[in-house]
């Protein structure tokens, strides 16, 4: 093991790792921008930049592997004087206007450059003239706060093996930009958003709804419903100072009444729903033959992945809407029926931690007559803006339960939130459809966790499915290419775009990193192991809803109302 | 220009040749023929390279086609490569049957009858013969001198410009008879790759390319990576201004990098190998191509080569004119089909280069010294240079110098023998300033250190470096901030913007030197309050760059503005404290005058004037009002009687 001195004290450092990680351990806060854990080492933003004994310049320690016996100063006048400057020239280019950002107070450039003391406007400024890319309906791009760190690059072509985004220019006129430099929303880009959660500054952010749901809210002739995906009540609660992974849904739906929702559901009611079609729906498939494996639909992001990259793999893909769409077409229809409402009358918001559900609620397919399923999505950051604003103390109000008639889910349906939990909830109502029982034992440990690909095989009615649960597109991109060159042993496969699936999602707080997915995730499990209501089949609201209004599933007002179709999609890249 | 095809009776001979030792083969009869050591008709030899182009040589081309048509005479007519006095291009070289070969200088088309006629019709000879070649056997021409006494030619070294503007580069004969690929021969047949290795570190050659690291050493670790694959590269991607040393040795003689690169993919192990060149060459790549076939019609590349169970395939890969791609690790990213931005070392490419692979990166001269030192051994190589840099470089002597060209001389030549001896000094009577050496990674070097010998140590403690080898000389017509400015435009434009130091500081660096070259009359606000400001951050900032940028073209991108002004700090404090630029260059400080004893007051300057910064009555000496001044200089053109002055 090397043993490398830091700042004087001697540490013993791991066989190959980047000094970064070892000034880590070493309690050595190093700052950087550029460095993402798990991807590789850009050594673009140099602040990591630290004084090694011998080497003539600094060295990057995001990018420098550890050697025995180096010396390594790491806040030497010489290097922080260098991040300092390295910083003032960010500034130099960078809007002045903090108060106006998305991203105030939250934003590592902001924070880095008062850490390093930074207090003058030293170099002057330069307007690049640089415009605002608002096409897209779930990001925009502001290229003049792009600081060009290359995360977003790099999430996008490593992680989600999308890369529709490049450096394009040179030298100072480089920016980070798509194929041609033409609008994001005729680009390969998926909506992820996992480019948002990467970015230090405000140059990625959402198309933001907020203002229109206020509208709405302030609107006496709309009823205005709220749903919110199951990720989203374990992943509140970080923006508010709480720990990662706590639930706060009780509070969570309190809060959303006092902002003036009148109606609140989970999104974890219609994740039943969902699993009642789609079950039934690999049900037939296997029984008649269908398209094999059939792949989940609950994720957007991924849809579109599909009908861009693989289009031939649409027929694989499950026809059922994702829960967002599916309760957006039951409140618009049986809903507002028995209440006596014009569907036009409700304005549907769903709280998403997502970025590609405002795409996909924008679909035309999601739209009847002018009447949207979804008519706004706000993220978590979005929903925490949004209850700061109407200065709700969300961790000070008393918990309350959802709304009827949609108001009760089984745990079946909260698993959503993570990978694997669509999965686990579709094998256990699956079973039950096919053999008229239910599992003796419900949890499919193998489908479990945060590997991007996990793989199991399970026996039903004397049947063996082969069934796989893949996050993140790049994952999902090596499996097609698998399916691709012959593998044929799978039926049912799940496919989260991003990593971790909803808990890792775009539209989630800053903060979230790899412990943080990982403690929303077993919150998730938590929930699952406590409650008696685990089966999506059981859920006496989903029972109810057939009884008075579907039918059953796969029935013709389900395929209405609760299926829909893709198309291939050319796209610039 | 001839035909690519090798013929094929010369196929079979070229391969029994090649595998005899060198010195039996030599004396063949067709080897001495494919030397033109006996010409049977006459051989004419344009120099046809990209400078000779440039010059009108292809005009000049067919003047002497239709010259030799009208006339009657059968004679051999080549397109050569250049023989480096670019000053005196388009270069003829006129060889008769048992006379030495003549050159001719500045042989455009219009003179070209006058000029053969003095060969053919022994005519007067033509002013524009300067020099001919000292031949055995053939009867010298009266009253010109030869080649090893111009001034020009005498103190180089040509090593490895030895064939170029000799040999017409389009034919693989002409280069094996004067000893190529003999090496290549040599070593396949007799050592082993550690050897060739082990050649080379001790013949102590180094980088051409800039850097100047150890070739030898450089391949043993490439060696030394155990790996399925290794890649070789050859670096052309030439891109400092005024520099055209690699795009000449290929246009000249492309078969010496050929046998260069392939003796270094021999050495490191590798099968593969690429040849990176700017596609603004584009005589220098069909040079290249026709190069590779040829070698591959005489199984000198491809498989099982000259029966030693080892393969090559080259590569050409034509690089899209970015300069950061002269970067090793931009440059690979560039072959495998990605931006060209550079990454961090380590890992270095030795270990994982090109597609995570070992891979041994080198510039065009240094490949082109290979062939030499493999056949002439380690030593003889060594022979020729300093303690710490041997051999020789070539230089691409260019700016306010009388003779520029390509310049080949051994390490440890004085600096002023090649600006005033080689390159004849300054024209038109004006002073030396400065030489700038190594492109945009380089410095400026002052009259008092002319007296250094070439090596890459003083150059380096000269405050420049060797760099790829661009000379630019300057006079005092030359100003230094202005220089500064030029480069740091340069690099701000090219670099790949992947590194905050070097994208963002190197924009600032150039905006404070746009400010100090800068007038009052373009300035608001708090502009002269940043005027100073920036000339005090100038230092900490390049200082920075220099310090984290992540590839050398960052780290380098300061020394334009370090090294003048550690050299010509006064020129910058005239310009900054007074506003002053003494050569005239940075014409917003000029300030326009009328000397009224000069002045007869004929108001053609005042209606030239746009701004009408110019009164005065007719008849009466007219007055330049500064602050409606825009600096143009229409009132010095139209001013008949000296009177307006911009100074």
């Amino acid at each position: 093991m090397p043993s490398i001195e830091i700042n004087g004290r001697v540490l013993e450092a791991q066989e190959g790792e980047m000094l970064l990680g070892a000034l880590k351990r070493a309690g050595v806060h190093v700052p950087t921008l550029c460095h993402v854990p798990g991807l590789s080492p850009s050594g673009a933003c140099r602040l990591c930049s630290v004084e090694v004994e011998g080497m003539r310049n600094l060295v990057p320690s995001c990018a420098y592997p550890v050697q025995d016996g180096m010396k390594v100063k790491t806040h030497s006048p010489r290097a922080v004087r260098a991040r300092k400057t390295i910083v003032e020239l960010l500034l130099a280019n960078h809007p002045d206007d903090c108060n106006y950002c998305v991203r105030n107070n939250n934003c590592e450039l902001q924070t880095l450059a008062g850490e390093l003391g930074v207090r003058l406007h030293r170099y002057g400024a330069y307007d690049k003239g640089y415009h605002l890319d608002l096409s897209s309906p779930a990001l925009v791009r502001d290229p003049g706060k792009c600081i060009l760190c290359g995360r977003c690059v790099r999430v996008c072509e490593e992680v989600q093996s999308v890369a529709c985004i490049d450096f394009v220019n040179r030298g100072s006129q480089s920016i980070v930009s798509t194929a041609f430099n033409q609008g994001l929303n005729i680009s390969s880009c998926v909506n992820c958003g996992q480019c948002i959660m990467v970015c230090p500054t405000g140059a990625l952010r959402e198309q933001s709804h907020v203002k229109n749901v206020v509208a709405a809210l302030e609107d006496p002739n709309k009823i205005v419903v709220v749903q919110h995906a199951p990720a989203v009540s374990v992943s509140l609660a970080d923006e508010f100072g709480l720990k990662p992974g706590e639930d706060i849904v009780g509070r969570m739906t309190a809060a959303l009444r006092r902002l003036g929702f009148k109606y609140v559901f989970p999104t974890s009611f219609s994740a039943d729903l969902t699993i009642m079609e789609e079950a039934s729906e690999l049900a037939h498939r296997i029984a008649n033959g269908g398209v094999l494996p059939m792949m989940t639909s609950c994720s957007p992001g991924w849809i579109r992945f599909v009908e861009q990259f693989f289009p031939d793999r649409i027929p694989n893909l499950s026809t059922c809407k994702s829960p967002q769409q599916m309760l957006g077409a039951i409140v618009k229809s049986h809903f507002a029926e028995k209440n006596g409402l014009s569907p036009k009358d409700i304005y549907s918001v769903s709280l998403m931690p997502c970025t590609a559900k405002k795409m996909e609620a924008a679909r035309p397919e999601m739209i009847h007559d002018g009447v949207a399923d979804i008519d706004a999505v706000l993220t978590t950051r979005e929903a925490a803006r949004l209850i700061r604003r109407f200065g709700v103390d969300l961790l000070h109000v008393d918990p309350e339960p959802a709304d009827a008639p949609f108001g009760q889910r089984s745990t079946a349906g909260k698993l959503f939130g993570g990978s694997g939990g669509v999965m686990e909830a579709a094998l256990r109502t699956a079973h039950y459809l096919l053999t008229g029982k239910d599992l003796e034992r419900l949890e499919f440990d193998a489908l479990r966790g945060l590997d991007g690909f996990k793989q199991t095989s399970v026996e039903i009615a004397g049947k063996r499915i082969g069934v796989a649960v893949v996050n993140g597109l790049k994952n999902a991109r090596t499996l097609l290419e698998e399916l691709r060159e012959g593998r044929d042993d799978l039926h049912f496969v799940e496919v989260m775009t991003c990593p971790g699936g909803c808990v890792g999602g775009g539209g989630q707080p800053h903060d979230t990193d790899r412990d943080v997915i990982s403690a929303r995730m077993q919150k998730l499990y938590q929930i699952d192991a406590s409650e008696a209501l685990r089966l999506s089949h059981r859920n006496p609201d989903i029972q109810r809803l057939y009884e008075d209004f579907l039918g059953a599933p796969l029935s013709e007002r389900s395929h209405h109302l609760l299926h829909t179709h893709y198309s291939r999609r050319s796209v610039v890249a | 220009m001839s035909s690519i095809a090798i013929e094929a009776s010369h196929q079979d001979l070229l391969r029994q040749l090649l595998s005899q030792p060198f010195e039996t083969a030599r004396k063949h009869e067709m080897m001495q023929q494919w030397r033109r050591e006996q010409t049977l008709r006459p051989t004419l030899y344009l120099g046809a390279g990209t400078c000779g182009l440039g010059a009108g040589a292809a005009r000049t081309l067919e003047a002497v086609q239709a010259y030799l048509k009208t006339h009657g005479i059968e004679a051999e007519l080549l397109s050569v490569g250049c023989i480096g006095l670019c000053v005196e291009e388009p270069l003829l070289d006129v060889a008769l049957p048992g006379r030495t070969r003549l050159s001719f200088r500045k042989v455009t088309e219009d003179r070209v009858p006058e000029v053969l006629d003095g060969v053919f019709d022994a005519g007067p000879m033509a002013p524009e013969a300067f020099c001919q070649f000292r031949q055995e056997n053939a009867t010298p021409w009266e009253a010109v001198p030869f080649i090893d006494e111009h001034p020009f030619f005498a103190p180089q070294t040509r090593w490895v410009l030895a064939n170029c503007g000799h040999i017409d580069p389009s034919r693989i004969e002409e280069y094996i008879a004067r000893g190529g690929y003999f090496s290549l021969v040599k070593a396949l047949a007799t050592m082993d790759s550690a050897t060739v290795c082990d050649t080379i570190e001790k013949s102590g050659l180094r980088g051409r390319g800039g850097g100047g690291f150890p070739t030898g050493r450089k391949w043993k670790l490439a060696l030394a990576t155990p790996s399925d694959e290794k890649y070789m590269i050859c670096n052309a991607d030439e891109g400092d201004p005024g520099a055209f040393m690699d795009r000449a040795v290929i246009e000249g003689d492309p078969h010496r990098l050929l046998e260069g690169l392939a003796l270094a993919a021999y050495a490191i192990g590798a099968q593969h190998a690429y040849v990176y060149i700017r596609a603004e060459y584009p005589l220098a790549i069909t040079r290249l191509y026709e190069a590779i076939e040829q070698a591959h019609a005489l199984g000198l590349l491809g498989e099982n080569i000259m029966g030693s169970g080892w393969n090559l395939e080259i590569k050409v890969k034509k690089g899209a004119g970015a300069f950061v791609c002269g970067e090793e690790t931009a440059l690979m990213h560039s072959i495998e089909g990605k931006r060209g931005m550079p990454r961090p070392r380590p890992p270095f490419p030795s270990t994982s280069g090109l597609f995570g692979k070992p891979t041994a990166i080198n510039n065009v001269e240094t490949l082109a010294n290979v062939p030499a030192i493999v056949l002439n051994g380690a030593d003889w190589f060594s022979s020729l240079g300093t303690a710490s840099s041997k051999g020789t470089k070539v230089f691409a002597l260019s700016g306010k110098v009388s003779r520029t060209g390509l310049v080949e001389v051994a390490m440890g030549t004085p600096l002023r023998d090649i600006i005033f001896a080689i390159g004849g000094g300054i024209p038109d009577g004006r002073k030396y300033k400065a030489v700038q050496i190594g492109g945009p990674s380089g410095g400026c070097i002052p009259e008092a250190e002319l007296d250094i010998d070439i090596d890459y140590e003083s150059l380096k403690r000269a405050g420049a470096m060797m760099g790829s080898g661009g000379l630019v000389v300057m006079d005092d017509k030359n100003c230094m901030v202005d220089v500064a400015k030029y480069f740091m435009g340069f690099i701000q434009r090219e670099s790949c913007g992947k590194c905050i130091p070097c994208r963002e500081g190197t924009l600032r660096l150039l905006q404070i030197l746009e400010r100090i070259s800068s007038g009052r009359q373009s300035e608001h606000g708090n502009d002269a309050l940043d005027r100073f400001r920036g000339v005090m951050y100038l230092n900490r900032l390049a200082s920075v760059i220099q310090d984290t940028s992540l590839c050398g073209l960052g780290q380098t991108a300061p020394n334009p503005v370090l090294s003048t002004l550690r050299h010509f700090r006064h020129e910058y404090e005239d310009h900054i404290y007074n506003r002053h630029c003494e050569a005239g260059v940075c014409t917003e400080l000029l300030e326009y005058s009328i000397i009224t004893d000069k002045c007869v007051g004929c108001t053609l300057c005042a209606k030239q004037c746009p701004t009408g910064a110019i009164i005065g009555s007719p008849r009466s000496p007219h007055y330049v009002v500064n602050e409606k001044c825009i600096r143009c200089g229409s009132c010095v053109t139209a001013c008949r009687y000296d009177a307006v002055v911009a100074q």
